[in-house]
């Protein structure tokens, strides 16, 4: 591990590049973008890059492969019902308990 | 006034969804050997998921600034894209200066909801949605570091699912008003799973397999989908 002030020095270093990734192209990019191309790719990035933060390393949040696979079921239950954020998290969260108390 | 309220409103799903999340991570950061100030520091600095866990571990690693900060980056390139996407969807009259400072509480919750709204976003809303997310990360930061010998396994052990039920609890309903959304959903999958089980493949780091698997499934997706419309799935509905 390493001491105390370097650890600081290394988490401020840590939150220079996450702020700088989310706040140089939203401050510098003024221009609307034209091209319906570019415009798509973009309405299209946070589904592609939530569907690939999710899966599959769903399968693997909980302590057992079996109770986050029924978990992961049931959000998608709750999800196509449209329930809100919540109800899912809590939801899922709920199933996987249940599951592993029976494992 | 308004604005600010509905994008608080839209913040209270997201902080609560946080507080399990970022609860684990104060549990894990006390239960590693750091003070419980040292895990409020990272979660209010950092508020990210993934990029704070990696960069916490190499911490713990006893790793050198130039690694931490470089795994970190990568992690987060994401944010670039999101930044970039949401540079199209806020209100022209955008002062820099509010731009500077909300822009510190894009997430990918916060990119999601934002990205996802009907029309154009302005300031009070974005501070109005940062608001409560920000208080749920730290927060539950704060809770777990204090809690962290008083939580039984069982519990923490299911919370980890939580950040991705509300992940597809984004996805689903968009993909089930447009087959666009459902297909980039599943390229960008199909992408993520061959980065990380193939040979060769799977020596991509975390944060590189999601930049490419983004760019991918939005890639191709705009490809093959290209839109004439300035919201996001929600209008080319195919049926």
């Amino acid at each position: 591990m390493l001491p105390i002030n370097k650890a600081i020095i290394a988490v401020l270093l840590m939150c220079l590049v996450t702020y700088l990734p989310r706040m140089i192209p939203i401050t510098l990019f003024k221009h609307e973008i034209k091209s319906t191309y570019i415009k798509s790719f973009l309405n299209y990035v946070p589904y592609a890059v939530l569907a690939s933060l999710t899966f599959p390393d769903v399968f693997t949040s909980t302590r057992y492969i079996a109770s986050a696979i029924v978990g992961t079921i049931f959000a998608l239950y709750l999800a196509w019902k449209e329930q809100s954020l919540v109800t899912v998290a809590i939801g899922a969260i709920a199933m996987v308990y249940i599951v592993e108390y029976f494992l | 006034m308004k604005d600010y309220l509905n994008g608080f409103k839209k913040g209270i799903p997201i902080c609560l969804g946080y507080i399990s999340v970022s609860f684990t991570f104060g549990i894990m950061v006390v239960n590693s050997g750091l003070p419980v100030w040292m895990a409020l520091f990272i979660s209010m600095t950092n508020l990210t998921s993934s990029g704070q866990f990696a960069g916490t571990n190499l911490i713990l690693a006893g790793a050198g600034y130039f690694e931490i900060t470089l795994a970190t980056f990568i992690i987060n390139i994401r944010y670039m894209l999101m930044s970039l996407s949401l540079s199209q969807k806020i209100d022209k009259n955008t002062k820099t200066r509010d731009k500077l400072i909300f822009s510190f509480g894009i997430t990918d919750e916060v990119f999601a909801v934002a990205s996802t709204e009907e029309n154009n976003v302005n300031t009070p809303y974005m501070y109005g949605l940062v608001t409560m997310p920000y208080i749920g990360w730290s927060l539950g930061t704060l809770l777990g570091a204090i809690a962290s010998n008083l939580l039984p396994d069982s519990l923490s052990g299911a919370m980890g699912i939580a950040l991705y039920g509300m992940f597809i609890a984004i996805i689903i309903p968009a993909s089930k008003k447009s087959r666009n959304v459902l297909f980039i959903i599943i390229i960008s999958v199909i992408t993520t799973c061959a980065l990380k089980y193939l040979p060769i493949l799977r020596n991509i780091s975390p944060g590189f397999r999601i930049i490419i698997a983004t760019l991918i499934g939005a890639g191709v997706g705009a490809y093959l989908f290209p839109e004439h419309s300035e919201n996001g799935g929600e209008e080319n509905a195919t049926n």
